[in-house]
C-alpha cells in the first residue's frame, strides 16, 4: 500500500510538474472551485476551530493557487475540519469548502503524504476500519481502541477516567458488552464487503487512468 | 407694482392646530401686528375650499400678499400656489405644536411663539416684492459640447433625440477618444462573462447620421464667453479658422489622460520593453487581432502575462495619484481574457490589492475570469527586475511571503488623469504663491479646455485630485459654473459604459438649463426661481467681495470695478447678499429686509420674564427639513427660539446678527450644511464663508460686552434629525447659565 501509494504521488508530481491547482482540480474532491474563491476570508473569520488551524481554508486556497503542493498536502489544516458547515453556509461565492478540506485531507491519504501523528486523522481510519469490518460501527471497539490509540499506559488511564459514564450507560442499555464479541453486523456482510471492494478498484481505475 | 400692498393672512386650524392655539389671538397678531388687511381662518385650509378661499380673495379683495399661517413652508407646496402674489408662511404645525408639548403648564410660551411665527410672516410679506424676469433671457436650444468621446457622442445623441441641435468640438483627428483604442470593452450585457465589441464604430455612425449633431474636428475652444442661454464660443480649427457661436448650454466632456508611466522607473517602465500600460497592450490586442499577442522587444508569442494592478495609484508618494481609478480591475480583467480566450495555456496572474469591479456586471465578469483560469493574488509589487524576461518581485499578502514570478509581459494598470482644464483663479494664486516662496516660477501646465472668459478661471473648479467639481451627493453633474455640465472621467474616474450613463445625465441638464435660463429661471437647487440679484449701484463701494465670493462665477466687473450680475448663471443663493458690506444687494423676493425685518418683529420679553429668545438662521435645503423631520417625530425643543430659513449660510448678513443683538436676542444660531472635501453645501462653500464672517463677530460682541456663546455656527445635514433639538435645547441651557442679554428695552 505504501509502496503504492508512493508510485501515485511520483506520478501525480511528474504529471502535473508545477501546476498543482491543475492536479487538485483533477484529483480533489470539488477541486475545481479552488480557483473560484476571492480571498475574502469569511471562511477563516467563521470556522469555530480557525485558531487551530496553521493555515485557513482560504490561505490552503491561495497556497494551491501558488503551486505549494507539499505544504498543502502535508498539513494538518485540513484535518481539523469538524464539517459544522458553517464556512459553506457563509461563503459568498458558493464554494463548498468543508467538501473540498474533506477531498484534500483524503488526497493526500492516498498519496500517502499525510500528516501521520495527526489525532483527527486517526480517528478518521479508526472509524472507517470500524465500519468496514461489519458494515455497522461498533460503537465499543472504537471507543476501545481511540482509547489506547496513544498507548497501553495512556489508554488504562483514559478509560478509568471514563468509567463512570461507562457504568451509566451500560445500566441505561446504553451500551451492551456483548458488542465486544462480534457485534451487530450488516444484513448481508458479504454483499457489503464486495460492495466496497468494487467501489476501491473503481477508484483505482480512474486514478490510474487519469495517471 | 402699481397696486398698493395688501396683504391677506390665512390661518389654518386642521392638523391640531386648532385645538393647541387659540385662533382667534393669532388673528388679532395679524391684523394688529402683521397689519394683515384682511384675515381669515379656515378648518382645513389646504382643502380646495381653502384653497379657494385665498384665491377669491387674491381676485376680489385684490389681496397681493399672502401670509399663510399653517404647516411647514416645504408642505402643501403644490396646495398653496398661487400666481402674481408674494407668498410667506408661518410655521405653525411643524414650528410650534410638533416640537412643544401639550401641557397647560405649556401653552403660554407655546402660544407666544405661534404668535412670533405670524408677525414674522408678515413682516417678510411687507417687504417681498413679486419677482419678475429681467428680460436679459433668450432661449438658445443649441448645445456645446466640448470632447468627442463615447460620453460626448452620446450626449450628443441623446439630445438631439430630444431635439436639441449640438455641436462636438473635438481636439483630434477623429471621434472616438479613449474607447476607440480598445481592442474590447468590458461587457455590458448580461451574462456578463467575456469581453465585447467596442461600440465606438455604431456611435460614431449614428453621430454623422444625425443631421442635428455638427462635429468639429481637429478643434479646439479658444474661447467661451457669456452665460447660459447666450453662451459665445470661438471654435478654432488647427489651421487657424476662428468660428463664433452661440450656445445655451455646455456639456464639458474631455475625458482623460493615462497617468504617465515614465514616473514609475521602479517597475522598469521605459527601460524595458515588455512593461508596458494597459493602454500599450490594448494596442498590442488590436495587432494581433485574436491571434496570438507578441510582445513588444523580440516579437515572441506571450505565454505568461502578470498584471500589477494599482501602478501609481492610490498611493501617496509623491507624483502618484491618490485615487482609485475604478476601471483598471476589470480592465486587467479583460486583457488577461485576451490572452486566455486565445490559448488557455497561457499563465496569466493579476496581481492586486482590493480588487474593485464595480458596475452592473462586475462581479460576474470577475468570476468568469477566475473560471477561465486566471490567477488572481493579492499583493503588492515593489519592483519588476530588467532582464530578457521581466521578474515582478512581490509580497505575498494573503501568504505573507516575498515571491518573485519572472513572466514574459508585465502590463501596468496605471490610472485616470482627468482632462479637467485649468485650475481656478484662486487655485492658481495659491500656488504661485507657494511658488514663489520657494523662489521658483510658477506656470500653469495644463491646457485649459473651455477657455472661458470669466474673471474667475478660464475652466470649471477643480475639488479633489483635479477632477471636475460635481457636487457628487446630490447633484453629479452640477459644476460651479451654471449651464456647463460635465460628464465621463473628467468629474470622476469611470468607464465607458459608465461614461456614456453619465453623459445622457449631463445632457438632460444641458436640456434643461437651455430652456430655464431661457425663462429667466434659475437652475438646480432653486428651480424655476425668478429672483435674481439687483445691485443698487449708487451705494456700492467697489469692494469686489461679491464677485469673489460669488461660487458660481455668476459677477463680472465693469472697468470701473462695479460688479456686474450674469442673471442666468446666477443659482440664487445670496453669498453676494450676505457678502456685501454696504447692503446693496437683493433680490425682490428675498433681501435683507425680507429676513431683517422677521426678526426685529419677533417680540422680545424683558429681561425679568425669564423668556430669552434664541434666533436660528437654518439653511433651507438642509437644516431647515432637518427641523421639520425632528417636528414629525415630535421631539421637542425649546420654545424661546425663532427659526428663520435662509437660502444659503454664505447668504447670511452681518448686519442681521447685530441687529438681532442689538435688539436683545440671547442667543444666536447658525445652521448650514457640512463642508469640507465633502462638502453638502448646495451653493459649495456657504458654511465655510459663514464661519468665517462669524469669526468677526467677536469684535462686535466684545464691544457690546457679550459673551461669545451667544453667537454659534453649526453644520447640519438633512439627516441630523436628532441632533437638531439637541443642540438647541443645548443652547437654551447655555444661556440659562450665562444669563440674559442685557440689550432688551
Amino acid at each position: 500500500m505504501s509502496d503504492l501509494s508512493s508510485k501515485l504521488n511520483t506520478g501525480m508530481v511528474e504529471k502535473y510538474r508545477n501546476n498543482f491547482l491543475k492536479e487538485v482540480e483533477a484529483n480533489v474532491e470539488e477541486g475545481d472551485w479552488v480557483k473560484m474563491c476571492m480571498q475574502c476570508g469569511v471562511c477563516s473569520g467563521s470556522c469555530p476551530l480557525g485558531a487551530h488551524w496553521d493555515h485557513p481554508p482560504q490561505e490552503l486556497f491561495m497556497m494551491i493557487r501558488a503551486g505549494k503542493r507539499d505544504e498543502v498536502l502535508q498539513s494538518t489544516s485540513m484535518w481539523m475540519c469538524t464539517s459544522c458547515y458553517n464556512c459553506i453556509v457563509r461563503c459568498p461565492r458558493e464554494l463548498p469548502i468543508t467538501h473540498i478540506m474533506h477531498g484534500l485531507a483524503h488526497y493526500a491519504t492516498r498519496l500517502g503524504i499525510e500528516p501521520k501523528g495527526q489525532p483527527t486523522r486517526q480517528f478518521a481510519q479508526l472509524f472507517w476500519d470500524n465500519l468496514a469490518k461489519h458494515g455497522r460501527v461498533n460503537e465499543l471497539w472504537l471507543g476501545v481502541n481511540l482509547y489506547f490509540m496513544n498507548g497501553i499506559v495512556e489508554g488504562i488511564k483514559v478509560a478509568l477516567g471514563m468509567a463512570g459514564i461507562g457504568l451509566g450507560m451500560l445500566k441505561s442499555g446504553r451500551l451492551s458488552l456483548k458488542e465486544l464479541i462480534g457485534g451487530h453486523t450488516v444484513k448481508d456482510k458479504k454483499g457489503f464487503h464486495a460492495m466496497i471492494k468494487k467501489a476501491q478498484e473503481l477508484e483505482a481505475a480512474r486514478v490510474d487512468g487519469s495517471n | 407694482m402699481a397696486d398698493e400692498m395688501k396683504i391677506g393672512a390665512y390661518i389654518c386650524k386642521g392638523c391640531g392646530i386648532g385645538e393647541r392655539l387659540d385662533a382667534g389671538q393669532l388673528e388679532m397678531t395679524a391684523t394688529r401686528d402683521g397689519k394683515a388687511k384682511v384675515c381669515q381662518q379656515h378648518d382645513f385650509l389646504c382643502s380646495e375650499a381653502g384653497v379657494k378661499m385665498i384665491q377669491d380673495d387674491i381676485d376680489n379683495e385684490g389681496v397681493n400678499h399672502v401670509v399663510i399661517a399653517a404647516c411647514s413652508r416645504r408642505a402643501k407646496t403644490e396646495a398653496f400656489n398661487f400666481e402674481n402674489v408674494t407668498l410667506s408662511r408661518a410655521n405653525l404645525r411643524e414650528g410650534v405644536i410638533w416640537v412643544r408639548p401639550d401641557t397647560d403648564d405649556q401653552q403660554e410660551t407655546t402660544q407666544e411663539m405661534a404668535d412670533d411665527y405670524i408677525r414674522m410672516a408678515c413682516a417678510e410679506s411687507k417687504f417681498m416684492h413679486i419677482p419678475a424676469s429681467s428680460g436679459q433671457q433668450s432661449v438658445n436650444k443649441n448645445i456645446l459640447i466640448a470632447g468627442g468621446g463615447v460620453s460626448g457622442m452620446t450626449a450628443a445623441i441623446e439630445a438631439s433625440k430630444a431635439g436639441y441641435p449640438c455641436t462636438i468640438v473635438e481636439k483630434t483627428a477623429a471621434l472616438g477618444g479613449a474607447t476607440a483604442q480598445l481592442y474590447k470593452k468590458i461587457p455590458t450585457k448580461a451574462p456578463y462573462t467575456d469581453p465585447e465589441d467596442n461600440g465606438v464604430a455604431e456611435l460614431i455612425a449614428a453621430v454623422e447620421a444625425d443631421s442635428n449633431i455638427t462635429v468639429c474636428l481637429n478643434s479646439t475652444l479658444t474661447k467661451t464667453a457669456g452665460a447660459p442661454g447666450r453662451f459665445e464660443a470661438d471654435i478654432s480649427t488647427e489651421s487657424g479658422s476662428t468660428e463664433t457661436k452661440p450656445f445655451g448650454a455646455i456639456v464639458q466632456a474631455s475625458g482623460f489622460t493615462p497617468y504617465d508611466a515614465n514616473q514609475l522607473p521602479e517597475f522598469s517602465y521605459g527601460k524595458n520593453k515588455d512593461v508596458v500600460t494597459q493602454a500599450e497592450l490594448e494596442a498590442l490586442a488590436i495587432t494581433a487581432n485574436g491571434g496570438a499577442i507578441k510582445r513588444p522587444s523580440d516579437g515572441k508569442e506571450v505565454q505568461s502575462v502578470l498584471f500589477i494592478q494599482c501602478a501609481g495609484q492610490r498611493s501617496k508618494k509623491e507624483g502618484h495619484l491618490e485615487h482609485c481609478s475604478g476601471y483598471c480591475c476589470n480592465a486587467s480583467i479583460k486583457q488577461a481574457m485576451y490572452f486566455k480566450d486565445q490559448n488557455a495555456d497561457v499563465d496569466t496572474t493579476v496581481l492586486y490589492t482590493d480588487l474593485r469591479t464595480p458596475g452592473a456586471g462586475g462581479e460576474n465578469f470577475y468570476r468568469s475570469g477566475q473560471n477561465k483560469g486566471i490567477t488572481f493574488r493579492k499583493g503588492v509589487a515593489s519592483e519588476v527586475a530588467d532582464g530578457a524576461n521581466p521578474t515582478v518581485k512581490f509580497k505575498d499578502l494573503i501568504l505573507d511571503e516575498d515571491l518573485e514570478q519572472e513572466v514574459d509581459l508585465v502590463v501596468l494598470a496605471t490610472g485616470m488623469v482627468a482632462n479637467a482644464g485649468e485650475p481656478t483663479r484662486e487655485q492658481i494664486t495659491i500656488s504661485e504663491n507657494e511658488a514663489k516662496e520657494a523662489g521658483n516660477e510658477y506656470k500653469v501646465s495644463v491646457e485649459s479646455i473651455l477657455n472661458l472668459d470669466y474673471r474667475q478661471g478660464k475652466d470649471v473648479p477643480h475639488m479633489g485630485n483635479g477632477f471636475a467639481d460635481s457636487h457628487f451627493i446630490c447633484f453629479p453633474y452640477e459644476t460651479q459654473r451654471t449651464g456647463i455640465y460635465t460628464a465621463g472621467p473628467t468629474r470622476r474616474p469611470m468607464d465607458s459604459q459608465q461614461a456614456m450613463d453619465d453623459a445622457m445625465g449631463a445632457a438632460m441638464k444641458a436640456i434643461a438649463a437651455t430652456e430655464n435660463s431661457g425663462l429667466g429661471k434659475a437652475a438646480h437647487p432653486r428651480v424655476a426661481d425668478l429672483s435674481f440679484p439687483s445691485v443698487r449701484l449708487e451705494g456700492c463701494t467697489q469692494c469686489k467681495r461679491c464677485t469673489v465670493e460669488c461660487p458660481f462665477g455668476a459677477i463680472d466687473e465693469d472697468e470701473r470695478g462695479f460688479p456686474q450680475f450674469n442673471e442666468s448663471r446666477c443659482r440664487r443663493c445670496g453669498t453676494c447678499m450676505g457678502a456685501c458690506p454696504v447692503r446693496v444687494i437683493s433680490f425682490e423676493n428675498y433681501s435683507i429686509d425680507t429676513v431683517g425685518q422677521q426678526l426685529k418683529a419677533v417680540d422680545i420679553p424683558d429681561e425679568f420674564d425669564e423668556k430669552p429668545r434664541m434666533l436660528v438662521l437654518a439653511c433651507e435645503n438642509d437644516a431647515y427639513p432637518a427641523l421639520d423631520m425632528a417636528a414629525q417625530n415630535k421631539l421637542e425643543y425649546s420654545a424661546f427660539v425663532r427659526v428663520i430659513p435662509v437660502r444659503c449660510l454664505g447668504s447670511v448678513s452681518l448686519s442681521w446678527i447685530t441687529d438681532s443683538l442689538n435688539s436683545g436676542y440671547d442667543g444666536i444660531m447658525l445652521m448650514g450644511c457640512p463642508s469640507g472635501d465633502d462638502y453638502q453645501c448646495h451653493f459649495v462653500k456657504g458654511s465655510l464663508m459663514a464661519q468665517e464672517r462669524m469669526s468677526k463677530v467677536g469684535d462686535t460682541l466684545e464691544s457690546l460686552s457679550l459673551e461669545k456663546e451667544r453667537v454659534q455656527t453649526f453644520e447640519i445635514s438633512i439627516t441630523d434629525i436628532h441632533k437638531v433639538p439637541k443642540i438647541i435645547n443645548d443652547m437654551a441651557d447655555t444661556i440659562e447659565q450665562i444669563g440674559m442679554s442685557p440689550f432688551k428695552f
